[in-house]
């Protein structure tokens, strides 16, 4: 640890001339970036900064294939046709998450439900294949990673998928923090039976299929040592079985899992990809206890943080009372609730009834975190 | 929001039907006053509250209910930030409350120095601060205290109950009075009463907004931040406002009291003292700045290191920012030089662009004021 | 400035208690508390530390406050909350 008593000027070196965007050291990185372009955690954030370093990286580079779902389009997967009758999905997540094992599951358990959803959220509820790539730090307990892929398994097996490929890498520690997986998941629609986030329509109802914000208030109180005691714990799951059941009792338009940025999230995205408007009743929205509470407490709304084992599904307004139906016969789908419904205005944006009065209902910016203010 | 949650009593503050009749009032009042009516509330929280629940788009049309110069992470200048900057490059370890951890210094955040490695870490409590300098003797670890008289008492608490040695407190403490008297004191202000914010009250009891009133004219209701909390503030308030009466009134009774804590007020007092200092985006205020007086030497983090910051030092963006305008209602961001343009939410210059809730960073989100 | 959430004591430990926000615990530091607690008493939380104790009944009068308010006795009401008439109490600090 060095010496603190002596803030050296490298430290501080306050200057007037490093604003944003700043040419104060223009020395190029040899790929003609300059110096002050760095990625930083905002890129991640899944915010307005990571969807303009994903356009710079990877839309504007690969042109669109024939797809029926392509990159540009941005959505939980790709869908491609195959022949006439078949449509292929395809649909990749890398998972890095701490702690690795958490309340309720792990780092295991998430990439292969992350993945699985991803495919039932594009209509793909029966995987045809998964693959998965570990890096692994050396030094890990060979233990710990009998334990994450024992979990993929059980996973696997409830969501009734395999994995049938993948990759093993070892690197040198320090190099990477203990492990990260990275799932592709593969599956078969009938052509033009998919479901895009962005199918939405007026007059269309909202179905969350369950609690909200489980996983990220767990999750956050786990790695910040909040200790709350009780039944906090993270709700990952595949959920390909409710999306079946939901599918098969009605006409669902539009599907997305909130996951990073939660619900405020994904409503906001089906509503700008729609161009439609959203109305949500704030106290239909099924939020749990202990959820509640801990965000009081912390100041964290459960609409703002992860959900990994919950749906959002736009359906056809006739076939909204059955749809919740047969979610709720489900065991995963008990919680299920009509929260609201596709309008015709303020387009783009999502607008919630707190049961006082009305406000917008914008996606948080970045991680949240707790807050005292 | 606690749908599921069984919220026992405080429920009956969220409870909507009641909300409905406290509006109801409103407009009655409203109808009496006869005019617009401009009340301004000096905190955070109370900005999160009506936000979150909706409660200007309920509210009557001519009533305005703007945020004043009262959030302490928004007022929390540059250089103060630079000074937490500096100590993590350091390489001491800097705790923050997560409000404060986003908030951009002259060059950067407490964030942006964790992502090029240095060791900030968010806290929830002060006391979180000092439990790891206990675990980590071999480090530095200084704590960034941020917010208002609420969260000075915690602060002096912990400072006062023995911390290690490696322990060590950054002041950025502000003190509310000041915030309220700055806008009161301009000229042209169209601020009709204050609507003072419940949990610093908590502290320092009601009792000091007695001389304000009268010096000021202006009638001001002390709030808490339940729904029903802070409707029925506003028509106390409205009451004194179509009386035109000065009057002072506490509508926060079962936490706050005349005379406040005073346990938590004594070990402030012991801890801090006030000192003149700069708001982000409002030139020097007298007396707002809390920092550590000589009996906590010992812990104040500005005297055992040698930071080579000037927390005087002004952007020199600041004599363009009109926050204060903005403020106190005589401006709209939009007249803003710096509007969009040198201030962004990502790089504010000004109070109102740093928090969620300020008015530029909705403006600049909504392309205007929302119609809701 | 700031979020501040009431609480019911459960247990206590020096100066430490824990408190049960609605459906969860959480530890809380009773230093600067303005009354002294015990277990049943409901504080104020406000990051980590009590910083009042909330009389039970106080609840109960805030209620009827805003009960009688609404029923049209206004004056009662903002005499009841009323300050600067009567006794000045000694203000220390500053």
């Amino acid at each position: 640890m060095s010496d603190t008593d002596d803030v050296g000027d490298e430290a501080t070196g306050v200057s007037n001339d490093e604003t944003t965007g700043g040419d104060v050291d223009d020395e190029a990185t040899g790929d003609g970036y300059t110096d002050d372009e760095v990625i930083t955690h905002a890129h991640g954030a899944g915010g307005s900064q990571m969807a303009e370093l994903v356009d710079s990286v990877a839309v504007s580079r690969f042109a669109d294939a024939e797809a029926d779902v392509g990159l540009a389009a941005l959505d939980d997967g790709s869908v491609q046709p195959i022949d006439d009758d078949h449509s292929v999905v395809v649909t990749t997540d890398s998972h890095v998450v701490t702690p690795l094992f958490f309340r309720g599951g792990d780092i295991g358990r998430l990439a292969v439900s992350g993945t699985v959803n991803d495919l039932a959220m594009m209509g793909a509820t029966e995987p045809l294949a998964l693959t998965s790539s570990l890096i692994i730090e050396a030094g890990t307990p060979k233990a710990t990673v009998e334990a994450v892929t024992e979990s993929m398994r059980e996973a696997c097996e409830e969501a009734g998928a395999t994995v049938t490929t993948g990759d093993t890498k070892v690197m040198g520690s320090g190099e990477i923090d203990t492990l990260a997986i990275n799932t592709t998941g593969v599956g078969i629609v009938p052509r033009g039976k998919h479901v895009p986030d962005a199918g939405l329509s007026v007059g269309d109802k909202l179905i969350v299929s369950g609690t909200v914000g489980d996983h990220g208030i767990s999750l956050l109180s786990e790695r910040e040592g909040f200790d709350f005691g009780g039944d906090l714990a993270s709700d990952v799951q595949p959920v390909n079985d409710l999306v079946a059941a939901a599918m098969d009792a009605g006409e669902v338009t539009a599907m997305k899992d909130p996951t990073r940025g939660g619900l405020a999230t994904v409503l906001n995205e089906m509503a700008s990809k729609a161009d439609v408007g959203i109305d949500v009743e704030e106290r239909a929205v099924p939020v749990s206890g202990p959820v509640s509470s801990a965000g009081e407490v912390l100041g964290i709304e459960p609409f703002d943080v992860a959900c990994e084992g919950v749906v959002v599904m736009a359906v056809a307004s006739e076939d909204a009372e059955a749809v919740l139906d047969a979610l709720r016969d489900t065991p995963k789908g008990e919680d299920a609730a009509i929260v609201g419904e596709v309008v015709d205005d303020h387009t783009g944006q999502v607008v919630l009834d707190t049961g006082f009065g009305r406000r917008y209902l914008t996606p948080p910016e970045g991680e949240q975190l707790p807050r005292i203010c | 929001m606690a749908t599921n949650a069984e919220s026992g009593d405080e429920l009956q503050f969220r409870d909507p039907e009641k909300a409905e009749q406290l509006t109801e009032k409103l407009e009655t009042l409203m109808d009496e006053i006869g005019e617009p009516v401009n009340v301004m509330h000096v905190c955070g929280s109370h900005e999160q509250a009506i936000a979150k629940f909706g409660l200007r788009s309920i509210l009557p049309d001519d009533l305005t209910v703007r945020m004043g110069p009262g959030c302490p992470v928004c007022v929390t200048n540059m250089p103060e930030v630079d000074e937490a900057v500096a100590l993590a490059e350091d390489g001491a370890v800097v705790a923050t409350y997560g409000d404060m951890f986003r908030v951009p210094g002259t060059e950067k955040s407490l964030a942006d120095a964790r992502d090029e490695g240095a060791d900030v870490r968010v806290v929830y409590s002060a006391s979180e601060a000092a439990e790891i300098a206990e675990e980590e003797p071999d480090r530095e670890v200084v704590f960034f205290a941020t917010g208002f008289e609420t969260t000075a008492a915690p602060t002096a608490a912990v400072l006062a109950s023995d911390p290690p040695e490696n322990f060590s407190v950054l002041s950025a403490h502000k003190y509310v009075p000041p915030a309220m008297e700055i806008v009161a004191e301009m000229p042209d202000t169209d601020v009709d009463g204050f609507l003072a914010a419940g949990h610093a009250a908590v502290i320092t009891g009601y009792g000091l907004f007695e001389d304000f009133v009268s010096e000021y004219d202006t009638p001001v209701v002390v709030g808490g931040f339940e729904p029903i909390d802070i409707l029925f503030a506003l028509t106390q308030l409205l009451e004194f406002i179509r009386d035109d009466e000065a009057g002072l009134a506490n509508a926060y009774q079962r936490c706050v009291t005349e005379e406040g804590n005073v346990p938590a007020k004594d070990a402030m007092w012991d801890v801090f003292e006030t000192t003149s200092g700069e708001w982000r985006g409002i030139a020097e205020i007298p007396d707002a700045n809390l920092v550590l007086s000589d009996d906590y030497a010992h812990f104040d983090a500005r005297q055992r290191f040698d930071i080579d910051v000037d927390p005087g030092a002004a952007d020199p963006l600041t004599e363009e920012c009109i926050c204060g305008d903005i403020m106190a209602g005589k401006a709209d961001p939009d007249e803003c030089e710096l509007f969009g343009e040198e201030c962004t939410p990502q790089d504010p210059v000004g109070a109102c662009m740093v928090s969620s809730e300020g008015t530029c960073k909705i403006w600049l989100e909504y392309g205007g004021q929302p119609d809701l | 400035m700031c979020l501040g959430i009431p609480g019911e004591i459960v247990e206590i430990d020096g100066q430490e208690a824990r408190a049960e926000f609605w459906d969860v615990e959480k530890t809380v530091r009773i230093d600067v508390v303005d009354e002294e607690v015990e277990v049943g008493d409901h504080i104020l939380n406000h990051a980590g530390f009590a910083i009042r104790k909330i009389p039970e009944e106080e609840v109960e009068e805030t209620m009827e406050i805003y009960e009688s308010f609404l029923e049209g006795d206004e004056d009662e009401a903002l005499e009841e909350i009323g300050a600067g008439e009567g006794e000045q109490l000694g203000i220390e600090g500053r």
